[in-house]
């Protein structure tokens, strides 16, 4: 059971490491939104794999709230952002309530020089 | 009895060890996918099947009745929920262009093609449009064309 204790560990730990890695790295704020509901995945699943080994029924309850968290913590980050694309969506376009990107500011000096 | 309780640790200490794999496939998933949805389709892999198998591993291992409920409570908790979030997760990822299009094998949501590269008013500022120094003249020109439509029509 030790064997087993250390290299299941050793899994999760590594598998919660590479999610902290997409995590802080992650492109956008979908990328860290799934990064995050995997870490807590991984983590409610090392509190359960810690449980079963040590045979502590003591942690159980703590699985059904990280499973909620995870469940309430990503949809109403989804709700978050497409909330952001509604309110956004003006009629003509033209002026969106998003600060300029740089991009726009590129283009529009490359316009201004001809 | 000691060997019937020897073959149900064996079997637990197997559905541990896959979950934990699974975990770990998950990480590395995450890491070396290109875009949002192929990470959410390496992300919930120990969503489902590796806390299903987890759950299993700690019910064969717990003594009890009310850790054994509240393990099920879990996995089908997990198995309701996972469904939920990433369909609300991908929906949003490709309204706001986080899709790698040029990976993508079938698109049916594309109706209008090629009108990807051009500002459509509802862009977040970390998801610019592909080509975005041409984007801008572009998306303009077809504003002043759908405008000059709207009025000759009206």
């Amino acid at each position: 059971m030790i064997v087993v204790a250390v290299i299941a560990h050793a899994l999760l730990g590594s598998g919660a490491l590479l999610a902290l890695v997409r995590l802080a790295r992650g492109p956008s704020l979908l990328d860290r939104v799934v990064a995050t509901d995997t870490l807590l995945v991984i983590i409610s699943a090392s509190l359960a794999v810690h449980a079963a080994l040590s045979r502590d029924p003591t942690v159980v309850p703590v699985l059904v709230v990280v499973s909620l968290l995870a469940f309430v913590g990503s949809v109403s980050i989804a709700r978050y952002v497409g909330g952001m694309l509604l309110q956004s969506a003006t009629g003509e376009g033209s002026d969106v309530g998003l600060p300029r990107a740089a991009e726009e500011r590129a283009a529009e000096e490359r316009e201004a020089q001809g | 009895m000691s060997v019937l309780a020897s073959v149900a640790d064996v079997v637990a200490a197997g559905c541990l060890l896959a979950g934990a794999f699974l975990c770990l496939t998950a990480g590395v998933g995450l890491v070396r996918f290109p875009d949002v949805l192929s990470r959410m389709h390496a992300g919930t892999k120990p969503q489902v099947l590796g806390v299903l198998l987890v759950m299993v591993g700690g019910a064969i291992r717990l003594h009890g009745l009310a850790a054994t409920w509240m393990l099920l409570l879990v996995a089908a908790f997990q198995l309701i929920t996972a469904p939920v979030s990433a369909h609300m997760i991908s929906r949003v990822a490709y309204r706001r262009r986080h899709v790698r299009r040029d990976l993508l094998l079938v698109d049916e949501l594309s109706d209008a093609g090629g009108r990807d590269s051009v500002y459509r008013g509802d862009e977040p500022a970390d998801a610019p449009p592909e080509h975005p120094a041409q984007a801008l003249p572009e998306s303009r020109r077809e504003d002043q064309e759908e405008r000059e439509n709207g009025s000759q029509s009206s």
